[in-house]
């Protein structure tokens, strides 16, 4: 029998107690915030950092150039990228009805990669490097432009696929098998590319938050913002998809058009956040799990504000942690992702019968 | 029927087409009708074809030829949010919605109603709650689905399908993995809601007697693709109903409405006895393979006696063997199988039994 403790993992929530969840996902947000413009190399005191953000003359002028232009864009993209990564393995966990679907499935990020790999492994073969050097677009933006390319490239293959397969599970092994494909070639690049360029290609792979401009933050938010709205307005057709194709069809959802939506709109996001950020496992199949724990619920109109909140919030912490506060060394971000994050879902999902059901 | 069909299917062919290939047809040309306020089963052995004739009516799946109409308007040309408001489905597959309260799964079935937001109306309120209502499940509408026995679940996807507020309700085998009573209950639950809302119901299933019983028409699907309907008793005195599950040894027995294994046939026992137990008796007889005939048909008879509260039964032949069960009767009963098995034969006129009691 199952037993109506306040422990209970299956039991319901109470209705008093989502509100305290929302001040609480919040309330963590805003304190991970405040902790990454503070902490890092230099500690600057919360009261300064305020002081800075309000426009106070102050504060002395390293701090103000540490907060501005290095800590605030490299604090917002990783709650963009946090929120694009739940959002995107939301979406793809609903769509396959599978949790261990994450925002890569698809072959995304392995398209981004092979198009970083194809510039920065291959530039030394074909001396791109010097070709990029005179279109001005050597380093961060080229990577970017290769990251966009490779990922657009396979999001066009998957929504040709999807355009002959009736079956969605083919789509997820479909994606999967591009994904192989694309990491054998990249193997391949590496076989025959320099140590420079392999380290460099290593360390793209590592993913980092820091680098992105408040130029390149004008495409990043945008892109984001839209992608999570997007994904907020298909609420509805995401619960109907909770049935399966078929149910969602019989209840007047345009399950091609709207599967076509869905995709695009993960795309969006994990593209966005590979290219800018390289890419960043984990959150992606995190995120969505610890929200439906922690809410109850497989209502996509409260686990869609719930992961922009709480991947918001985790993709903060985990770049803190990955800075070593106190210390000039830097862990790998995905290496903390999964280092710290992975025994959290463990114990939550140890706790649960069904893993996609747990509300 | 008077009254103009609801959904009404002409010529219609359904199966997979092939990239490259013709298509490989499942059945074709099927003709038949669904009409307001009545239940209809749709039977047809395994691999006739049911779930491909229910997806390509509901429009899951292509047809590949002929025409279905609902409300005379054919179903390929209805929006899909308009086909939701007049056709929903209750699908075999199991849902993995876990701790969603039931009520909230059986509103999904307002979403055709509902805007892009999916809030509730004050209507579409009140349609869940006469769903519930009408399926008899109001008591359920908190618990999270994932704890529901299969009965309850299965429940709730009718409650879902009917809040859709359809005019045509397909259920895919909807009673598969319910033991007896459920089927029976969900049997007389579906024939009432039809009845009650004025709306077609079509349910797909293998539980020929409980169909036999409950449907007002049945649409039968052969084996060889060929579709006929009919009220159930028509069906099973033209022989319709034989033919199509005609199949290795089983056989339809008209007279009792059940298959019979034909398989064995251990010669003649007369039977003499009243009541229940002569009922049981006779079928346990018959599942061993006897054919069971009145008294003095055979040499061999078994005689039911009541008799202070417990029942006994006699062997005569010749001689008398007193048996207390009918566990004991067929045990009894058996050497004879063994004596007469080399002469064991398909031909309905074996020689009778010559036991040796």
């Amino acid at each position: 029998m199952i037993s109506s403790a306040p422990t209970d993992p299956e039991a319901p929530l109470s209705p008093r107690v989502r509100p305290i969840i929302w001040l609480a996902l919040t309330a963590l947000l805003i304190t991970a915030f405040s902790l990454e413009l503070a902490i890092g190399s230099l500690m600057i005191p919360i009261k300064s950092v305020i002081a800075i953000l309000a426009g106070s003359p102050d504060a002395p002028e390293s701090w103000r150039q540490i907060v501005l232009l290095f800590r605030l864009p490299r604090a917002l993209t990783a709650m963009l990228a946090g929120c694009a990564l739940g959002i995107a393995g939301l979406n793809m966990q609903t769509l396959f009805r599978n949790p261990l679907a994450d925002p890569f499935v698809l072959g995304i990020s392995s398209g981004a990669s092979l198009g970083v790999a194809l510039v920065v492994l291959a530039a030394n073969g074909l001396n791109w490097g010097g070709w990029l050097t005179r279109a001005r677009m050597a380093g961060n933006l080229s990577i970017i432009l290769a990251a966009t390319v490779g990922a657009l490239a396979v999001l066009g293959i998957v929504l040709v696929v999807a355009r002959r397969v009736e079956n969605t599970i083919t789509l997820l092994i479909v994606g999967l098998m591009f994904g192989y494909i694309t990491s054998s070639m990249v193997s391949i690049l590496m076989q025959f590319s320099g140590e420079h360029q392999m380290q460099s290609y290593v360390t793209w792979t590592f993913g980092s938050f820091a680098g992105v401009t408040w130029k390149q933050l004008t495409v990043f938010a945008p892109a984001v913002i839209v992608g999570t709205s997007g994904v907020w307005l298909m609420a509805k057709p995401l619960n109907a998809f909770l049935l399966g194709d078929a149910y969602a069809r019989s209840m007047g959802v345009p399950v091609r058009r709207m599967r076509n939506l869905i995709i695009i709109g993960a795309a969006l996001l994990a593209g966005a956040v590979t290219a800018f950020c390289g890419p960043i496992g984990f959150l992606g199949i995190a995120v969505p799990h610890l929200c439906r724990a922690l809410l109850k619920t497989t209502d996509h109109h409260v686990l869609v504000p719930a992961v922009v909140l709480l991947g918001a919030s985790l993709a903060l912490f985990a770049d803190l942690i990955a800075q070593v506060p106190g210390s000039h060394i830097s862990l790998p971000l995905n290496a903390v992702t999964a280092l710290i994050g992975a025994p959290v879902v463990v114990a939550v999902i140890l706790r649960r019968r069904h893993v996609m059901e747990a509300g | 029927m008077e009254k103009a069909a609801i959904l009404d299917i002409q010529g219609l062919s359904i199966g997979y087409p092939r990239p490259g290939h013709s298509a490989r047809v499942v059945a074709a040309d099927i003709s038949v009708s669904l009409h307001a306020g009545e239940f209809v089963c749709l039977l047809g052995p395994n691999g006739a074809g049911k779930s491909t004739l229910i997806r390509s009516i509901s429009r899951i799946q292509p047809q590949l030829a002929g025409t279905v109409r609902l409300n005379g308007r054919n179903i390929v040309d209805y929006p899909a949010r308009e086909l939701a408001q007049c056709l929903s489905l209750v699908l075999t597959q199991r849902v993995a919605v876990g701790v969603m309260p039931a009520v909230t799964l059986v509103s999904m079935g307002r979403h055709p109603f509902t805007g892009w937001s999916g809030r509730l109306s004050r209507r579409d309120h009140e349609a869940v709650h006469n769903a519930l209502v009408a399926v008899g499940i109001l008591d359920l509408a908190m618990r999270p689905v994932c704890e529901l026995s299969d009965g309850e679940r299965q429940k709730v996807m009718i409650a879902r399908a009917l809040a859709q507020d359809p005019q045509v309700m397909i259920l895919d085998e909807a009673t598969a993995f319910l033991d007896l009573p459920h089927r029976v209950e969900l049997m007389h639950l579906l024939r009432k809601l039809a009845l009650s809302g004025d709306r077609a119901i079509l349910l797909s299933t293998h539980d020929l007697d409980l169909a036999l019983r409950n449907a007002d028409r049945l649409w039968l699907l052969s084996p060889d693709g060929t579709m006929r309907q009919g009220a159930p008793e028509d069906l099973i005195l033209t022989d319709a109903f034989a033919e199509a599950f005609a199949h290795g040894g089983v056989q339809f027995d008209k007279a009792s409405g059940s298959f019979m294994s034909g398989a064995a046939n251990m010669g003649r026992i007369a039977l003499v006895g009243e009541g229940v137990a002569a009922i049981w008796t006779c079928r346990a007889l018959e599942r061993a393979g006897y054919q069971v005939v009145g008294p003095d048909g055979a040499p061999v008879c078994v005689q039911v006696y009541h008799g202070k509260g417990e029942i006994s039964w006699k062997i005569k032949n010749g001689g008398a063997v007193w048996c207390h069960s009918i566990e004991e009767l067929l045990g009894r009963l058996r050497p004879v199988h063994g004596l007469t098995c080399k002469g064991r034969n398909m031909n309905p006129s074996s020689p009778d039994l010559q036991p040796d009691l």
